[in-house]
């Protein structure tokens, strides 16, 4: 099984980073480690998805992420992802059900404000899950969507997408999370089912949590990190790391502090925060940091004070 | 946060004073960029009414520096002291920024696409929104980002193609010559219409 991250992203209208990262046990795993190259970026046919299939390559050791909320486990050598590109903003559908899916794209891209209550910080789904969760390697909702029910090891049982929503809720978006039956709960489902239109269920599609990081050349290492993130990060999440706020709302997320994810959320694994830098970081510049310095700045980050693990580990 | 909240009074005024009658040796900045900062569509002369002062102060200074390269600007920002920018940015910043027209500007498909860009950017090509920068509502994110929104066309145009060319080279950590690569010449005049009169 394999474990996923939780964090959404970005973006709604506009922005940025961060967000709910905690998710399932799941997916991260697998995305991290079997998805690679796979995500072309180009356009792949869209509707019937199942296109091209690419061979994942077999996990490598990866260092052990730190606590529950992160454990990530290989995939299993040889498994195949599919390529899928989800339905374009435009086709979204009119009619009650078409409104359901706008407003879990608004709770998504808006967390602070259409779901403010079951957040205890500051940020947005969007900030990790980017292009309001359709960017692949930036834990797209589409590929979740489809890995589940599913085994986690976190709590050992099978878990349904609701639960893996209500991890991003807990531990990303240090909150509580809304009922199942909520209308909250009901539009992020029916936002992240109308993305995966299309796609098959149960298969890895290609694109799914992060790409796959190697280990780094040298141990990860917070004064070199810190090097990188001044140079690198600090523009926008200020040298503070408390993020940029504009009308009292953060329109770049804070990395740590009292408004950041909270220390069970997948981003507190460095090996998580480091591929989805290095994939994703600065915005519109992915995969211009180099592995060390991925893995150095996410160490980096995940070294400062942040909201405890609400499981006291 | 925002820089302007910490401009005196005092410094607006005098920058004001160099916005109107220009300093012996500058030229008013009002001959081109409009008597209230509001630029001038021939010319391509930028708004500067609203824009964040740091934004401002950075960029007479790379003018006078030459890490930004402007014929018409050099000149004149060389001849102005360190004071004397501070004062003129704090006066622009200090002045009410682009707001929507009241009645709606209708949707053209050049402007349709435009507004894709800018809210949601390109992702198939890596671009981030616009906004995800600049503010959601294009109104910039001190210090760093500038106000984009109610900017010239011929201005924004401009400087997307010298970003794409590296022939303006001052963004901070090159993010918008990253950005500017991932654009085509339909796009740029696509976001530059758009945001003209955003939405």
């Amino acid at each position: 099984m394999l474990r996923w991250i939780n964090r959404l992203t970005q973006n709604g209208k506009f922005h940025p980073m961060w967000i709910v990262l905690a998710t399932s046990a799941i997916a991260v795993v697998a995305a991290m480690i079997a998805v690679p190259a796979i995500y072309e970026g180009a356009k792949e046919p869209k509707k019937p998805s199942p296109v091209a299939v690419k061979q994942i390559p077999a996990a490598a050791n990866l260092p052990e992420p730190d606590s529950g909320q992160h454990d990530l486990k290989p995939a299993p050598a040889g498994v195949q992802a599919v390529h899928f590109t989800p339905p374009a903003e435009s086709e979204m559908p009119s009619g009650e059900f078409g409104d359901t899916v706008k407003l879990g794209r608004n709770i998504f891209v808006h967390t602070q404000t259409y779901a403010k209550g079951f957040v205890g910080n500051g940020l947005n789904c969007v900030n990790c899950h980017l292009d309001a969760g359709r960017k692949a390697d930036a834990t797209p909702l589409w590929a979740a969507y489809v890995k589940f029910p599913a085994y986690r090891d976190k709590n050992k049982k099978v878990n349904s997408y609701e639960d893996r929503l209500a991890g991003c809720f807990r531990f990303s978006m240090n909150g509580t999370a809304p009922d199942y039956n909520s209308k909250e709960m009901i539009a992020l489902t029916t936002y992240s089912y109308w993305l995966a239109k299309g796609a098959p269920t149960g298969v890895e599609l290609a694109g799914r949590g992060y790409p796959k990081l190697e280990n780094p050349p040298l141990a990860p290492d917070t004064t070199r990190g810190a090097t990188v993130y001044q140079a690198n990060c600090a523009l926008c999440h200020g040298a503070d790391g408390l993020g940029t706020k504009v009308n009292g709302q953060y329109a770049f997320p804070p990395l740590w502090g009292s408004d950041s994810f909270n220390a069970g959320a997948g981003m507190h694994s460095v090996k998580n925060a480091a591929a989805f830098i290095k994939a994703n970081m600065p915005l519109g510049k992915g995969n211009s940091l180099s592995l060390q310095e991925a893995w150095d700045v996410a160490q980096f980050v995940d070294t400062h004070d942040r909201p405890a693990d609400p499981r006291g580990k | 946060m925002s820089t302007h909240a910490n401009a005196s009074y005092a410094d607006a005024q005098a920058g004001a004073a160099i916005t109107k009658n220009g300093t012996g040796a500058a030229t008013a900045c009002m001959q081109c960029h409009g008597a209230n900062g509001e630029g001038q569509a021939t010319g391509g002369f930028p708004r500067l009414a609203g824009q964040g002062r740091n934004y401002l102060v950075k960029q007479l200074t790379d003018f006078k520096a030459k890490s930004r390269i402007n014929p018409l600007m050099q000149p004149i920002a060389n001849t102005l002291t360190t004071a004397q920018i501070n004062d003129v940015a704090d006066y622009y910043a200090s002045l009410p920024g682009w707001k929507p027209a009241a009645s709606p500007v209708p949707d053209t498909a050049q402007t349709a696409r435009g507004a894709q860009l800018t809210h949601r950017g390109n992702w198939d090509k890596g671009m981030p929104a616009c906004f995800a920068c600049h503010g959601e509502n294009g109104a910039g994110i001190a210090p760093h980002f500038p106000a984009i929104a109610g900017q010239r066309a011929t201005y924004i145009a401009k400087q997307l193609k010298n970003w794409q060319a590296g022939t303006r080279s001052n963004d901070p950590q090159g993010l918008m010559k990253a950005v500017a690569d991932k654009l085509s010449a339909d796009d740029i005049s696509a976001i530059s219409a758009y945001l003209e009169n955003p939405k």
